[in-house]
């Protein structure tokens, strides 16, 4: 008899999947169509989406990038469309540099650009990893040539506010082996500060009778636009982290009276609104300095967006060192680490790596909130508007500038938040 | 063998202040306090030196003073004679109006926008995520600035209501007049009130009518927490839960229905006439842009506070109560929301902190909060910008630390509940 069996001995052919599992349908049926729920979603949102392009697209692309006023525009759009409702580009051709550089001096704009540049090639090391680390050599001199080639003015004061550090720098190396670590912390701190205090200013009017070499000197009124904004932002943001991170320190820390100073200053400055703050920068810092000190607006607006951010900031660390481990104490206690040593090599990397994302958003809110200037009648982006509207030409634009500055921020920002989640990925990939 | 050696005992040197452990902290917080005084005897200073020799001093009775200045939005009785003080004070409760009906709308649209980012249906995940990138990478300023020049442009203007064929109608069955001056709602009225209470000596009235009718209200709200506390009493005891929300509805509503049947409720209108619509409430373009601004960019932020709270609820939770047979909605209502609302409500309420401080930029489109009265005008007409700054600084700092309260009174509930 033959030997009768039930299991198949040979595979059947792979048969292809059904043509509406696979492909542009399939997706469309897991993703859009799944449930007449969704499938109503879908419809409502496509409609949404269409109704809002077929509105915006019209108006983006009208060819009115040459006009030279709000008429010509409307004649353009009239001839073409039959109506004037779409945008008027010109004013942008014609006022880009504005918004950008503010009434910066159109010969000299190679300084704000090179500035630029170099603060690109500061960060860069710091950004990615491939950049050559000697770039890192460019970090300390970077400040004061910038401040140099945005204000302009002899060029000694700069070199020699420089050799300050320099000789910060000498003093710590002469001394680390000598003197125990508080006298080094404060000598090479002291003796730069008195440097400053009382030898840069003679030293440096000094040399530069000897040897004038200036450039345009450029008055802090003339900065505006785009120019204004990172200088203020950057700074803040770049000064506020170090603030911040001692802050967090002293929030945590079981002396009691730095603890209560720390609390203080940050519920302080968390609970009013920066606006107030720039009020008082604007009309109140000079009766808190000496008499006769009347330092610089964009210095004092900086100052109080660098005291703002710190609080901020502070809080955000807080949250990591929160977020830690306990047992990470612990180890660097049982390990015999110093305060100091245990925060700089195991608490803070750990804690500032979960704070990234709060930092970035941080970040990002500072440079968002450099716009409140324009309330004290300084000629950030939002400002200069306002000067653009009281020109009888252009009279009436406001959609068209306040999308060209909305779309400058929006560069800035959204490239700042997702720079911060590949680098969440990055540190990631690397535990 | 031991070997003894005679220690000597440690006797009170200079030095000891710096390297024993048991002195060092005492030591640098003695040296942190002189610091923080020293810091602040310079400032006292300096202002005190400035103030000699700009012949000023510090004086806060302008606050008494006429204002000579009028506020457009206003919740109280004010003229251009009324003080600088009353319009600080109605200058507060501008900033606490736009705050709260701003943190309500942030609110509802946050939460959807949070929920429908993670639905599954792609399209509107991404509309989700285009609306949060756009209001949370572009400054609030410029939204304000945005949707000020769109209420104020596109509604038409008062007079084309007017004639036989209007241009523009009014909305909702005639009650609601948009327009480019602003909205005009109608507004609660009584035919049979009871009047208005002055308060600190006749300055302030304060609606007797509303007084009464939110006692009853939470009076109700009250009765019925004692309801659904005794159906959940009875639960316990005996396993069935007894149908209680015909009552608790009647028990929330009816009270307040006859209170306000008492009173002759009815609604004021807005009407056309001259130039304008008299009666109604008038919100003023400069109040729905801030509005609309606030709630928009907010919502953003709250969106992101929603989704990450929800998936902080890890699925085995989900994945658990399908398995012990509990219906998909009850898990959300009964698993998943308890766990994520402890996640999201303190950053949620730091939200409502951060638009209330956002709100101050209400002053770049002239609406009269705080910072537009004592901290805009006031300050400039009466040149005191320390007492005025101080004074609004600390108003603001006195909002804020009572929502911190509220945010340290919710973690501390919530850490006693945790196991």
């Amino acid at each position: 008899m033959r030997n009768v069996s039930f299991v198949r001995s040979e595979m059947l052919a792979e048969q292809t999947p059904p043509l509406t599992s696979i492909g542009v349908i399939g997706w469309a049926r897991e993703n859009l169509f799944n449930g007449w729920f969704n499938s109503i979603l879908t419809v409502i949102s496509l409609y949404i989406v269409y109704s809002f392009l077929s509105f915006l697209i019209p108006w983006v692309l009208t060819p009115t990038w040459k006009a030279t006023s709000l008429n010509e525009c409307r004649e353009i759009n009239t001839a073409l469309t039959g109506h004037h409702s779409g945008a008027c580009w010109g004013v942008i051709t014609e006022r880009w540099p504005q918004f950008i550089f503010g009434f910066y001096d159109r010969s000299i704009l190679w300084r704000p650009i090179l500035v630029f540049v170099l603060f690109l090639a500061t960060i860069a090391p710091i950004l990615f990893e491939r950049v050559p680390r000697k770039l890192f050599l460019l970090g300390p001199v970077f400040p004061f040539l910038a401040v140099w080639l945005l204000w302009g003015g002899s060029i000694w004061s700069p070199v020699f506010s420089f050799l300050g550090l320099v000789l910060g720098y000498l003093v710590w190396r002469s001394l680390k082996e000598r003197v125990n670590a508080v006298i080094l912390l404060l000598s090479s701190i002291g003796v730069p500060i008195i440097w400053w205090m009382f030898l840069t200013e003679p030293a440096s009017g000094l040399l530069a009778e000897i040897i004038p070499y200036e450039i345009q000197i450029l008055p802090s009124r003339d900065f505006g636009g785009l120019l204004l904004s990172l200088t203020i932002g950057l700074t803040a943001i770049f000064c506020s982290l170090p603030i911040g991170i001692f802050l967090a320190l002293g929030r945590q820390s079981d002396l009691l009276i730095v603890k209560v100073l720390c609390v203080w200053f940050i519920e302080f400055i968390r609970g009013v609104p920066l606006i107030t703050l720039l009020f008082v920068a604007s009309t109140l810092l000079n009766i808190f300095m000496p008499p006769g000190t009347n330092f610089d607006i964009i210095m004092r607006v900086v100052i109080m967006v660098t005291l703002f951010s710190s609080a901020y900031m502070a809080e955000v660390v807080r949250g990591g060192l929160a977020g830690l481990d306990s047992g990470q104490y612990e180890a660097a206690n049982a390990l015999g680490f110093s305060y100091w040593k245990a925060q700089r090599l195991i608490i803070m990397p750990q804690a500032l790596k979960i704070s990234i994302p709060g930092i970035v958003s941080n970040f990002i809110g500072v440079l968002k909130d450099t716009t409140l200037v324009s309330v004290i009648g300084l000629f950030d982006p939002i400002g200069l508007t306002t000067v653009v509207l009281a020109d009888m030409r252009w009279n009436g634009v406001y959609w068209e500038l306040n999308v060209f500055v909305a779309l400058c921020f929006f560069v800035f920002c959204f490239s700042m938040s997702r720079y911060s989640m590949y680098l969440e990925r990055k540190l990631r990939k690397e535990n | 063998m031991a070997q003894h050696q005679d220690f000597k005992k440690p006797t009170f040197e200079l030095s000891m202040l710096l390297y024993d452990t048991r002195y060092r902290s005492t030591s640098f917080q003695v040296i942190a306090l002189i610091l923080f005084f020293s810091l602040i005897w310079w400032l006292v200073n300096n202002t005190m030196s400035n103030l000699a020799i700009t012949g000023k001093d510090i004086d806060f009775s302008f606050l008494v003073h006429e204002s000579n200045y009028d506020i457009n939005q206003r919740l109280l009785e004010y003229d251009s004679r009324s003080s600088h003080g009353r319009a600080a004070v109605l200058g507060v409760l501008n900033t606490l109006v736009l705050s709260a009906i701003g943190c309500v709308t942030a609110t509802i649209l946050g939460v959807f926008v949070g929920i429908a980012r993670l639905s599954k249906n792609w399209i509107v995940a991404r509309i989700m995520t285009v609306h949060i990138e756009i209001f949370r990478n572009v400054p609030l300023l410029l939204w304000i600035l945005l949707i000020m020049s769109m209420v104020a442009h596109s509604f038409p203007v008062p007079k084309h209501f007017r004639g036989a064929d209007p241009i523009a109608t009014m909305k909702l069955f005639d009650s609601v007049a948009l327009t480019n001056r602003g909205f005009y709602i109608p507004e609660p009225l009584f035919s049979n009130g009871f009047g208005d209470m002055g308060f600190f000596s006749n300055s302030f009235y304060i609606s007797i009518d509303l007084i009464v009718i939110l006692a009853i209200l939470i009076g109700s709200i009250w009765a019925s927490g004692k309801i659904k506390a005794r159906a959940k009493r009875i639960q316990e005891e005996t396993g069935i839960r007894p149908t209680t929300w015909y009552l608790r509805l009647g028990v929330i509503f009816i009270p307040t229905i006859l209170l306000l049947v008492y009173l002759g409720f009815y609604l004021g209108y807005p009407e056309l006439k001259g130039f304008n619509f008299k009666g109604g409430i008038h919100l003023r373009n400069s109040l729905i842009a801030l509005w609309i601004a606030l709630s928009l960019y907010t919502s953003a932020f709250i969106a992101e506070i929603v989704r990450s709270g929800i998936l902080a609820v890890s699925k085995g939770q989900t994945e658990a109560a399908g398995a012990l047979g509990i219906k998909p909605n009850v898990i959300m209502a009964l698993v998943i929301l308890p766990q994520a609302l402890k996640v999201i409500v303190p950053p949620l309420i730091s939200n409502y902190l951060n638009l209330t401080k956002n709100s101050s930029l209400a002053i770049a489109v002239g609406y009269m909060d705080l910072t537009g009265t004592l901290m805009g005008i006031t300050l400039n007409q009466t040149g005191r910008e320390l007492e005025t700054l101080l004074l609004g600084m600390s108003i603001y700092l006195t909002i804020s630390l009572l929502i911190s309260a509220v945010i340290n009174w919710y973690n501390r509930r919530n850490d006693m509940v945790e196991r």
